[in-house]
């Protein structure tokens, strides 16, 4: 059994199926963390522990197949759990377990409803875990059922699909396990399966596909043309061209996806006074609207594809090109509200490439804030990623394509912000703090080790970074920078000892948001270089002017990793005012 | 150490960990990571416990901060008493889970008093529990690992 935390997908031999399967494991409670993983390894699975969705979503992007299953926890600070499911549906198509010590039935309906193939109930008992390779396998039948059913021309996808199968085939069929044997816990997964019987996959009659990033990409391109008002599977599929996709598989894919839509747009309705579909980068007068350049860049581009797709390379690309340097300029705007314009020139070295990092940060107005969408460019061969072409700040990446989402949100900011220092990274990646002014619930998130000298600013919670494109009917804003309600008390900025800094990300979805924007503001951050902002919980203070502010920016590595994702501690410093202390 | 001693000292600790699971402290959940302690780790117990109080100790300075501030945040403190309950039942340590509920409880009713009242009884139990079972690793260790009472023999 291999002891490491699956770096290595290690190859799995029919004969010890399913020891091997290799899972992730999300939970910010290391002590449930470290039992799950102790229990898994009992079970011979080889297991990779996260205490934040985010740096999940990044392992799970970097390589798509490294892993067989995904099991998380329900209440997370940095994003919900729920939302994580989503996006591991809808990017990665892998089971996802959802786990919980509330046991409602409104939860688990949820949980059901945003595809979780399971839902624990914590304390989680060895038995219940020694039975989720029943999953995989479920999944894996009817990607080959699909395969079997399709003319199967180039999709790679169920290629592999049915060469992970292949190892597990003769096991499995011949063994007449019976993966639906009753459970106390619910499986959500029996109802759609139900009278199918395993032992004879000919039997299944619900195919599967293995959505891709092109494949993805092609639906949302389809969507979009067709627009989402009337979009409907048969139109979408006859645009896709796409031999041997179903119908079916169009309406379950596009039910997925719509969920997730609904679910921005409801945030983008809740946030009234956050950018609807203009974001109005010039209006620095009103308080909340943060110059969110994005959606308008979205929009030019349509067909940029920036959907997170990890396993496939094509990342975001197009969009930014053709933005113009002042719409670039404005956009990247980590500025400080009370200053003027100021330039921010930092050098960031990189990895591979050595660039600096001049940027114009201007301080728009009265600290707007500025929402910063560093849009990802077309790859290059190696794997930098700089997201801004000239004039831009541009934040030299280790890995292809980022986005560095700050998101602002509303409400009336705060007086000062200051920007964020790029630190110079010494190992090469470098790590870029976005300074956001007036953020209301935007959340930058420092991957990298790099403190930002950060006054106070208010900074909105949470947000998750969206893709513009393929959103087109949705405000991209609230895409990217909705506001993310959250309901956290805290909100952690992970920074991690690992060396990866910026990874923008593109991720297609939104920030779910909860029904509190919490405004927070940063202050007082003491210098870049050496804090270490490690899981730092951040206090509502949603009546103090000091609050802490918690910014994240999504950071899609794509080099990988070589960080530890797991976190080594969580901190809760107690922040009377809200000032967050380093 | 004589085996005497060795013995002595086993059933002092089987002594504490039996009256903790009698008067409600610890249900099952502790069994099972007994379950999972083996020679690849051999003081896991005691690890996750180690664990599970680090992180206690925050949850409730948190929730302490914050029932000081008036009015009180429901919400907030709902959400602390979730996540703390989540990370009582690591452990297995039912009575602070099981007041934790009752907080919750006082949360979404919105009785302030109600959550003050539990909050003290939950620190109550949560330092009676921690003595013990420091106590109980401590006994366990000076007897030394199992291989040791045998071979004295």
């Amino acid at each position: 059994m291999v002891e490491n935390a699956g770096v290595f997908p290690s190859p799995r031999t029919t004969e010890s199926f399913p020891a091997g399967l290799r899972v992730l494991v999300v939970d910010d409670d290391l002590t449930w963390l470290k039992i799950l993983e102790k229990m898994l390894k009992k079970c011979s699975y080889e297991v990779t522990t996260c205490c934040l969705a985010i740096d999940a979503l990044n392992l799970l992007r970097e390589r798509k197949n490294r892993f067989d299953i995904v099991i998380s926890d329900v209440n997370m600070p940095d994003m919900d759990g729920f939302k994580l499911l989503e996006h591991v549906g809808l990017e990665m198509d892998l089971p996802v377990i959802m786990m919980s010590v509330d046991g409602e039935t409104s939860r688990v309906m949820k949980g059901v409803q945003h595809g979780a193939c399971d839902y624990l109930l914590k304390p989680v008992r060895m038995k219940e875990l020694r039975n989720i390779w029943q999953h995989v396998f479920r999944k894996k039948i009817h990607v080959v059922k699909d395969i079997e059913n399709q003319d199967l021309g180039s999709n790679e996808g169920a290629q592999m699909m049915k060469n992970g199968l292949d190892e597990f085939d003769d096991e499995l069929l011949l063994n007449g396990s019976d993966p639906n044997c009753a459970k106390k816990r619910k499986d959500m997964g029996n109802e759609e399966y139900g009278d199918q019987d395993f032992n004879n996959p000919g039997s299944v009659k619900k195919a599967r596909v293995a959505w891709t990033v092109d494949l993805h990409q092609k639906f949302v391109d389809a969507v979009n043309q067709i627009g989402f008002d009337k979009v409907g599977p048969k139109k979408i599929l006859d645009l896709m061209n796409v031999p041997w996709l179903t119908r079916e598989n169009v309406a379950s894919h596009l039910q997925k996806y719509r969920l997730y839509l609904s679910r921005l747009q409801k945030q983008g309705e809740s946030n009234s006074s956050l950018c609807g579909k203009q974001l109005d980068l010039s209006s620095k007068d009103t308080p909340g609207k943060f110059g969110v350049q994005c959606s308008t860049i979205a929009q030019q581009h349509n067909s940029a594809n920036s959907f997170g797709y990890s396993g496939n390379k094509s990342f975001v690309q197009d969009a930014v090109p053709e933005i113009n340097e002042d719409h670039l300029k404005s956009m990247v705007s980590f500025v400080p509200v009370t200053e003027a314009k100021r330039t921010l020139t930092c050098d960031v070295p990189v990895a591979q490439q050595q660039q600096s990092w001049n940027g114009e940060v201007s301080a728009s107005g009265n600290g707007e804030l500025s929402v910063m969408q560093l849009m990802r460019h077309p790859k290059r061969d190696h794997e930098h990623y700089l997201p801004l072409e000239e004039g831009y700040p541009r934040l030299p990446l280790p890995t292809q394509q980022h986005h560095i989402q700050i998101e602002c949100v509303r409400s009336p900011p705060s007086a000062n912000a200051r920007s964020y220092i790029t630190d110079r990274d010494k190992t090469g990646p470098s790590e870029v703090k976005p300074l956001c002014s007036d953020y209301k619930s935007n959340h930058v998130r420092n991957v990298s080790p790099v403190a930002c000298a950060i006054d106070s600013f208010s900074l909105p919670l949470e947000h998750d970074i969206v893709k513009p494109q393929g959103f087109k009917q949705l405000p991209i804003m609230s895409a990217f920078l909705s506001t993310q309600h959250h309901d956290l008390d805290r909100n952690c900025i992970n920074s991690r000892n690992c060396p990866q800094n910026l990874t923008l990300k593109n991720s297609p979805f939104g920030a779910s948001s909860s029904e509190n924007l919490r405004r927070c503001s940063f202050q007082g951050f003491g210098c870049l270089e050496d804090v270490e902002l490690n899981n730092l919980a951040f206090f509502d203070c949603a009546d103090s002017t000091a609050s802490v502010a918690e910014l994240q920016s999504y950071l899609y590595d794509e080099l990988g990793s070589s960080c530890d994702y797991q976190c080594e501690s969580m901190e809760y410093p107690i922040i009377g005012e809200g000032l967050f202390i380093a | 150490m004589a085996s005497a001693e060795i013995t002595q000292l086993r059933r002092q600790a089987a002594y504490i960990k039996k009256s903790l699971f009698e008067q409600g402290y610890l249900d099952g959940q502790f069994l099972q990571l007994e379950e999972l302690q083996d020679d690849t780790n051999p003081n896991f117990v005691e690890e996750v416990v180690t664990l599970f109080f680090k992180d206690s100790a925050k949850f409730i300075a948190n929730i302490e901060a914050a029932v000081e501030k008036t009015p009180l945040d429901f919400k907030k403190l709902d959400a602390y008493m979730h996540k703390f309950k989540g990370s009582s039942s690591s452990i297995g340590a039912l009575r602070v889970k099981n007041e934790c509920t009752l907080f919750r409880e006082y949360c979404q009713q919105g009785n302030g008093e109600g959550c003050l009242k539990t909050f003290q009884q939950i620190k109550k139990e949560h330092a009676t529990l921690r003595k013990k079972l420091e106590t109980y690793f401590q006994l366990l260790r000076q007897a030394g690992p199992y291989e040791t009472a045998t071979s004295s023999h």
